[in-house]
């Protein structure tokens, strides 16, 4: 009787394996969590110094044009203005999306909708490889093609937001393409047919059926591309020219917060304001994806709000 | 212009489209492999690299290449099945799961340079391991975990519910059937979701420029004591992987046949990235046999 | 218990007692036998080879060798972390760094020279010239006789030795005009090759006929002018330690300063021995003879 009693009340083993395996997922999780938490603080706490200890002007780092941190501007304050970066990274995030987008929901469309044996035959596994390729590769080919190209075609010394947008383009059709192609894929299959069936053409269910209810998968794959270009360092390094000055036009050379921030970190000296600015612009990287991560959820959401109705 | 016509015209540009990015796509891959193809030998991709003669290797960018990539899956790979399998299995639909997916696709929105100065900050400078193969490891780890743990998390939503209603009828708890009957099904995906990964690990340099550090000493291949600091699997060298030299040599290099080796190299690390996809393909669908059908 | 957890089981103890010999067995002389010299990418290829060789010399003992940059070494040597930081300039001259708590090792001479690319025309500018070049005042090579060519400046990035050096002793301290930046010497040699009008300034390791070296007032760019200081433009290499640097830290200085790394390693990685040198420069840039 007792024994019986006992076995009921115990747990059984099953229940302890349940909970073993539920604390260590658990935690597996909150490692995650501690990881990102961690970052925003390390990152925060470097970025924020240049406010609070160097005593910067916030308004004056975001709106100023002269960088040179350590020395004094013409305005006789410390010339940390960061704007020429933040507008550089901004144009060319902007200009490699418009590029991009055409291109990789044509390519996606033509891998779902049109041929899909081809597209899953070449083109997925092309583009899969692609994402492989190292920026650094990316840039060299940037620095010995676009430049030259982009020198010759449209004036200038080459170097500037335009062969950095060409660069970027190229980086970031894989990543878009085949997330439009999976926003593609997650339609349902008898919204085609039922289209077809009502004797739209094929371009007619595309265009009025497929690419609607894609629409929001679509965007989040645009939104994330851009998150990628805007924090894309080496490749773009090598061809924007790194010049800290407002861009006067598409060819003249600019600069971006992560190159910027690359080629400074190993030549300044940890605490000192040269070494704070710089994690400043980390900091408005991080800042600005975070922003594009609350575009991605908030879409995401709509998406969903219009396919439920 | 009638419908039909339309329609004709719209698959012909899409046609366009799909083909101009298939050429910009191959013309880029060809580039690389025909200008890199022709530099690698057996001696390009055994001997180390030198410093200012002609004539030099990848063979320790290569080795460390593959030893991080397996020391960052090693690492990340328990600690996101792990986090997929509670966000799939147990999280509830409430506004903490929804918070907590929101941090990790944060996570995977960070970008990379920023990675790699929180991996100096944090694994290097305050944890003290120096650029290191462990600092480069758990740097790549922080990189790598957001996508891992989507792509798991996914795979397992995709197993259907049925699987698992039949692990519990037959008595098993929730995590036995987890582990044993929804993780196996799902391992093919699970193992593509890796090798994509692992091909952005791979091809990483902007977070291990400041982790695991730009210079490759000379590794004493017959010591396989992880405790020598010369034994190639000692964790506390500094390592220099493939995509870092290539950034290294085109930017400081000083040897006459900078071009060839970066060239070489490139076509290499495509290669490899090539080769792991093939690979890794075919492990999983043999995997998957093995699992199912027994 | 299953047959599998027994497997496990084993399994487990036995890479346990792997790593444990491993441990034990490790090579000892190792323990405590290791230097770690962080900073410059400029210096890293003379220091990791020195490094290879002392230890190929000396059994067991090893000199792990790491970049970085200049700010990284010096940073890392006022914590305290590692045994030498290496850096391209004094340290007097880095901000946020006390050079009082350091000690200086000068191992090596660097030489900048200006370089231009190949369709410019100039192989001579004056001092003067360079001046209103990298300050923006003249911006077509016509005006410092060359072609007719906008000229395109090619910076090195802030606060990088290379830069510092050249607006130190090339420009006469003027700061130069906002511009496109490198960080890299390879970079900068590549984008001026390729690139018309482009003027640049690199280490004399990278020169190479894929660019025009340019002579300062008539001087040409050359060792020996470096060694008489009739060409300015140059730097030390420092390797810094603390105050009192441990045993072994000397000896790989003295080692790097010894004839053997400095008459052949130095000279094969294109800097120029201290030894050679018949001027010396303070951080403040004094100028004296070497008796």
């Amino acid at each position: 009787m007792d024994k019986i009693r006992a076995s009921l009340l115990k747990k059984s083993v099953a229940s302890k394996i349940e909970r073993r395996g539920k604390i260590i997922s658990l935690s597996c999780l909150a490692l995650i969590i501690l990881v990102v938490f961690l970052i925003f603080y390390f990152v925060a706490s470097r970025g924020l110094a240049t406010f609070f200890s160097n005593h910067i002007n916030l308004w004056s780092f975001l709106s100023g044009t002269q960088w040179n941190p350590g020395t004094v501007g013409t305005n006789g304050q410390p010339a940390v203005g960061a704007l020429p970066m933040i507008v550089g990274s901004f144009l060319i995030t902007i200009f490699s999306a418009i590029v991009a987008t055409p291109f990789a929901i044509g390519t996606a469309v033509f891998m779902t909708e049109i041929s899909p044996r081809r597209g899953a035959k070449i083109l997925r596994p092309v583009t899969e490889l692609l994402v492989g390729i190292p920026s650094v590769v990316y840039g060299f080919i940037g620095l010995q093609v676009v430049v030259p190209f982009v020198r010759s075609t449209f004036g200038g010394s080459g170097y500037g937001i335009l062969s950095g947008t060409f660069v970027l383009f190229v980086m970031i059709l894989p990543t878009v393409t085949s997330m439009s192609a999976d926003a593609l894929n997650a339609v349902p299959r008898y919204y085609r047919e039922a289209s077809l069936a009502l004797g739209a053409t094929r371009w007619q269910t595309i265009y009025k059926v497929v690419l609607r209810a894609a629409i929001p998968g679509m965007l989040t794959a645009i939104v994330f591309g851009m998150a990628r270009a805007f924090g894309e360092a080496l490749a773009v390094q090598m061809v924007i020219g790194n010049a800290t000055l407002l861009p006067q036009n598409l060819v003249s050379p600019a600069s971006t917060l992560t190159s910027i921030l690359t080629m400074g970190i190993g030549n300044t000296v940890m605490g000192s304001l040269q070494n704070n600015a710089l994690w400043s612009l980390a900091m408005i990287l991080l800042l600005m994806s975070l922003f594009f991560n609350l575009v991605i959820r908030y879409i995401g959401r709509k998406g969903k709000l219009n396919h439920e109705r | 212009m009638n419908a039909k016509r339309i329609d004709k015209v719209a698959t012909g540009i899409l046609y366009a489209i799909a083909g101009f990015v298939v050429i910009i796509l191959i013309a880029l891959l060809g580039y690389i492999l025909v200008q890199g193809v022709p530099e690698i030998s057996w001696h390009f991709l055994t001997s180390p690299a030198l410093a200012f003669e002609a004539g030099g290797g990848i063979g320790i960018q290569l080795f460390n290449s593959f030893y991080l990539l397996l020391l960052a899956l090693l690492i990340s790979l328990p600690i996101s099945l792990g986090a997929g399998i509670y966000l799939n299995e147990y999280a509830g639909q409430n506004t903490i799961t929804g918070l907590i997916r929101t941090t990790i696709e944060i996570l995977s929105s960070l970008p990379s340079v920023v990675v790699g100065l929180f991996g100096y900050l944090f694994f290097v400078v305050q944890f003290k391991l120096g650029f290191s193969i462990l600092s480069g490891a758990f740097a790549l780890t922080v990189f790598n975990l957001p996508i891992l743990t989507r792509s798991i998390e996914e795979a397992l939503a995709n197993i259907s519910d049925s699987q698992r209603e039949a692990g519990y009828a037959l008595g098993l708890s929730r995590w036995e059937t987890v582990t044993k009957i929804v993780v196996p099904a799902a391992l093919p995906s699970i193992i593509t979701g890796v090798v994509l990964s692992a091909g952005r690990i791979f091809g990483e340099a902007a977070a291990l420029i400041y982790t695991a550090g730009q210079s490759a000493p000379a590794l004493d291949f017959s010591n396989w004591n992880p405790f020598d600091i010369s034994s190639p699997l000692s964790p506390l060298r500094p390592a220099e992987t493939l995509a870092v030299h290539i950034w290294k040599i085109n930017s400081e290099g000083i040897m006459p046949d900078a071009k060839a080796v970066s060239a070489g190299a490139s076509a290499v690390l495509i290669i490899a990235v090539l080769l792991f996809n093939f690979l890794a393909r075919w492990l999983g669908k043999r995997l998957y046999k093995h699992l199912t059908a027994e | 218990m299953k047959k599998s957890r027994v497997i496990q089981l084993v399994g487990l103890i036995l890479i346990g007692i792997a790593l444990g010999f491993g441990y034990t067995h490790r090579t000892n002389s190792n323990a405590g036998e290791s230097i770690t010299a962080v900073g410059s990418t400029a210096l890293q290829p003379l220091v990791e080879a020195a490094g290879e060789q002392y230890s190929s010399n000396h059994t067991g003992v090893f000199i792990n060798v790491q970049g970085g940059g200049s700010g990284t070494g010096l940073s890392q040597i006022q914590s305290g972390a590692v045994a030498i930081g290496n850096s391209d300039i004094f340290a007097e001259e880095q901000s946020g760094i006390n050079a009082k708590k350091l000690k200086d090792h000068r191992v090596a001479v660097v030489g900048i020279a200006p370089i231009v690319n190949k369709k410019v025309g100039v192989t001579n500018l004056t001092k003067q010239q360079l001046i209103q070049i990298f300050t923006g005042k003249v911006k077509n090579w016509r005006d410092v006789g060359g072609k007719n060519l906008p000229i395109v400046l090619i910076n090195r990035a802030q606060g990088s030795g290379t830069r510092k050096t050249f607006e130190s002793y090339a420009l006469n301290g003027h700061a130069s005009a906002d511009s496109q930046e490198q960080d890299s010497s390879g970079l900068a040699r590549s984008i001026v090759a390729s690139t018309p009008g482009a003027i640049s300034y690199v280490a004399f390791s990278y020169l190479n006929s894929s660019v025009t070296t340019v002579k300062v007032n008539g001087v040409r760019p050359t060792d020996t002018n470096v060694q008489t200081n009739r060409w300015k433009i140059w730097s030390y290499e420092h390797l810094y330690t603390s105050q009192q640097p441990n045993q072994l830290t000397k000896n790989f200085i003295n080692y790097i300063l010894s004839a053997a790394v400095q008459e052949k390693l130095v000279k094969q990685l294109g800097y120029i021995s201290v030894h050679t040198m018949q001027v010396q420069r303070s951080a403040t840039g004094k100028i004296t003879a070497v008796k």
